[in-house]
């Protein structure tokens, strides 16, 4: 087993690039991404866990996972 | 994650495809995913279109993501920047308006009806099984294979982008999905 301790990341969206295609709506298991009127997608950080699903889906690769403060 | 009808309609953008390589009339129904779009957009201010109900993209996260047809590599930040954006779509437009300028010619009789379906607005491919009647105006006929035409070039770029890059690469500059998207800026304002 690891034991590095792991610290908590959240999915962020770089806003100005986003296309708003919905892709890594689509993927988010925790339904923790919303298409902001049609302009960008937003995430909710309480709900995302971090699971880098939508990071690997979008394909103009505008998320990515941050480290937050515990 | 739970299926809904609309996560099926890959299949007429597929069909789509086929039924125009039989009969090309069936190309006017391409007009379809381009209204939609707008009026989905004008109508409530959302992407709509896109992040629900295109089969051209659901075909490609398919054909990519399941079928693994795809790199999955990061798309080169030139592409997804508003220069090329935009730049594409009013490259798009030009040709688009150029094939109505041409279907222009073929009602008004100064052209004949040319049988052709250009594919990235070069290459001729000859397509004249697809054309059976004469019980519409050539005029009509001219702007299916116009419009399919656009459709064939936008599937084998999707196509091209979807395999070296990440499988709805297409999305990025999608004439449709920046235009969309555009609408949808001028009215989150
Ligand atoms: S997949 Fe990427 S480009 Fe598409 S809506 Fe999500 S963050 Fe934006
Ligand atoms: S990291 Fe996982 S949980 Fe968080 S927004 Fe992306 S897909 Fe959803
Ligand atoms: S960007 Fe284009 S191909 Fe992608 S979902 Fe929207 S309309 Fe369909």
């Amino acid at each position: 087993m690891e034991t590095k301790i792991r610290r908590k990341k959240k999915a962020s969206v770089e806003e100005a690039l986003c296309v708003a295609c919905g892709c890594c709506r689509k993927v988010c298991p925790k339904q923790a991404i919303e298409i902001w009127k049609g302009v960008t997608a937003r995430i909710c950080a309480e709900k995302c866990i971090g699971c880098g699903k939508c990071v690997k889906e979008c394909p103009a690769s505008v998320i990515s996972l941050q480290e937050v403060q515990p | 994650m739970k299926k809904h009808w609309y996560d099926y309609l890959w299949i007429l953008s597929l069909a789509y495809l086929i039924l125009g390589f039989f009969n090309i009339l069936f190309a006017w129904l391409g007009l379809l995913c381009f209204f939609i779009p707008l009026i989905i957009s004008i109508g409530w201010g959302t992407k709509g279109y896109c992040n629900r109900y295109c089969g051209r993209g659901q075909l490609f996260a398919l054909l990519g993501g399941r079928l693994g047809l795809s790199r999955k590599k990061d798309i080169p930040n030139w592409m997804k920047s508003r220069w090329f954006r935009y730049g594409f779509l009013i490259f798009f437009f030009i040709m688009f308006f150029q094939m109505l300028w041409s279907t222009y010619l073929v009602f008004a009789g100064a052209k004949d009806l040319r049988q052709v379906v250009t594919l990235l607005w070069t290459f001729r491919l000859p397509w004249n099984w697809a054309y059976h009647g004469t019980l519409f105006h050539p005029g009509v006929a001219q702007f299916a294979f116009g419009f399919y035409s656009v459709m064939l070039t936008s599937t084998v770029l999707g196509l091209i982008t979807m395999v070296l890059f990440k499988p709805r690469s297409w999305c990025v500059y999608c004439p449709m999905g920046t235009m969309t998207q555009l609408i949808c800026r001028a009215k989150a304002k």
